[in-house]
């Protein structure tokens, strides 16, 4: 037994390194720490078009990351697509604060941004925002364009 | 004539019996190896054994491998990411690379050839030297005692391998990207941390990299167990080993990545 001691010295100190890369790799790459720690708290709300948003997502108001969107789904009353965000319960905001689907830089992530507005009451979990604006599809803007050219093309020609 | 294209048929139809025969044998030999590993478990030293000798011997190639590839991630990324004004975003490209596929896969090939062929010509020998018959006639059960711990050694150090492969190759890939070319320190790590999930991306590569363990293993002590017992015979097995399983590594690689990142 006392020859086997160097040995086990060895391997504990390959599985310490080995456990250390990977608590490196959960807390220092994967940013384990920072969105585990509070609870959250449901909003949901109802998008005409949400474009490219995915599931996991981003939520920020003022630039800041408050929350994730943890579900999407097509809600067959409405014809809407119905998007559940948790936010972290250390944030709370007015009861008519909007939700605009918004694209970070040119061609980045798609994420949704909160802001707040004047109401006194705060939101609940479980409620749905009533001031939603859907994500700028490409193809809309570019037909919208041509269209509005071609309507200026046929009122100067009279 | 007809006799040659008989021969040619029968010859294709013994390989492919025989193929099948050795697959069924490997997955008997498997279920054999999991009811015996009480033995290895319980008598841990045997099994912190076997995890120096496939765990802490290979830890030199895989430290400096994966420094490597992470400084020449850190090069070639930036090449290009550079080209589309975005390298800030290097700390993504070299994190995600090496946690979602280079860490786990690499790592796997490495232990195939490093560990595994070790693994094979040393149960190869012990059985050509009649030492696993020797066993038996002492009635002690030579898969509980000789594979099962080989076994669990190598199936507990591949995923800290890979771990200690990925870890080392973003320390790479910040050592040429961030001090040598002069990344913005900030932005490597931050945009890493924003785009490297937990459960999707690190704990999908560990996922992996247990699976591999696994299979690279089980060939390596089933090629060992099942090796003629003569030096040719080993010599052939060993060779089988790194062959198999690094085709088996790829293979399963490309089906895991199909179940687990699938864009949704």
């Amino acid at each position: 037994m006392m020859k086997r001691s160097t040995l086990d010295l060895w391997v504990g100190a390959f599985v310490m390194m080995g456990l250390g890369a990977l608590l490196f790799l959960s807390l220092k790459v994967a940013n384990l720490s920072s969105f585990n720690g509070g609870d959250t708290y449901p909003v949901y709300a109802s998008f005409d078009n949400i474009g490219g948003l995915k599931v996991r997502a981003a939520v920020k108001s003022a630039g800041v990351v408050v929350g994730r969107v943890t579900a999407i789904e097509f809600d067959n009353q409405t014809f809407e697509a119905r998007v559940r965000m948790d936010l972290e319960s250390r944030y709370v905001f007015p009861k008519d604060t909007a939700a605009k689907i918004l694209t970070s830089g040119l061609l980045g992530d798609q994420y949704i941004g909160l802001s707040a507005g004047g109401d006194i009451a705060n939101l609940k979990p479980g409620d749905t925002l009533k001031i939603t604006q859907s994500a700028v599809v490409l193809e809309n803007l570019i037909g919208q364009f041509l269209y509005s050219k071609a309507a200026e093309g046929t009122e100067k020609k009279p | 004539m007809s006799a040659r294209l008989a021969a040619v048929v029968a010859d294709v139809g013994a390989r492919v019996v025989s193929a099948v025969w050795r697959i069924g044998f490997a997955s008997r030999f498997f279920w054999l190896m999991l009811r015996h590993s009480g033995t290895a478990l319980r008598r841990f030293p045997l099994t912190v054994r076997e995890i120096y000798f496939a765990g802490v011997l290979s830890l030199i190639i895989i430290v400096v491998s994966g420094l490597f590839v992470g400084m020449v991630l850190g090069l070639q990324g930036y090449d290009t990411l550079a080209r589309y004004g975005s390298a800030e975003a290097l700390g993504v490209l070299v994190a995600l690379s090496l946690v979602r596929e280079l860490g786990p896969v690499v790592a796997a090939l490495l232990f195939a050839s490093r560990a595994g062929s070790a693994i094979t010509a040393e149960i190869g020998l012990m059985k050509a030297t009649e030492q696993l018959d020797a066993m038996e006639i002492m009635a002690v059960d030579p898969i509980a005692r000789v594979v099962a711990p080989r076994f669990w050694g190598g199936v507990i150090s591949m995923p800290l391998l890979a771990a200690l492969f990925s870890a080392t190759g973003i320390f790479g890939g910040y050592l040429v990207g961030v001090v040598l070319i002069g990344v913005d320190a900030g932005s490597f790590w931050s945009q890493m941390q924003a785009a490297v999930d937990f459960r999707e991306d690190v704990w999908n590569g560990v996922i992996k990299s247990i699976v591999f363990g696994v299979v690279v293993t089980w060939i390596a002590v089933f090629e060992g167990y099942d090796a003629p017992p003569t030096a040719e015979g080993v010599s052939g097995a060993t060779t089988r080993t790194v062959v198999t399983s690094s085709l088996a590594v790829l293979g399963f690689d490309f089906i895991l990545t199909a179940l687990m990142f699938r864009g949704v």
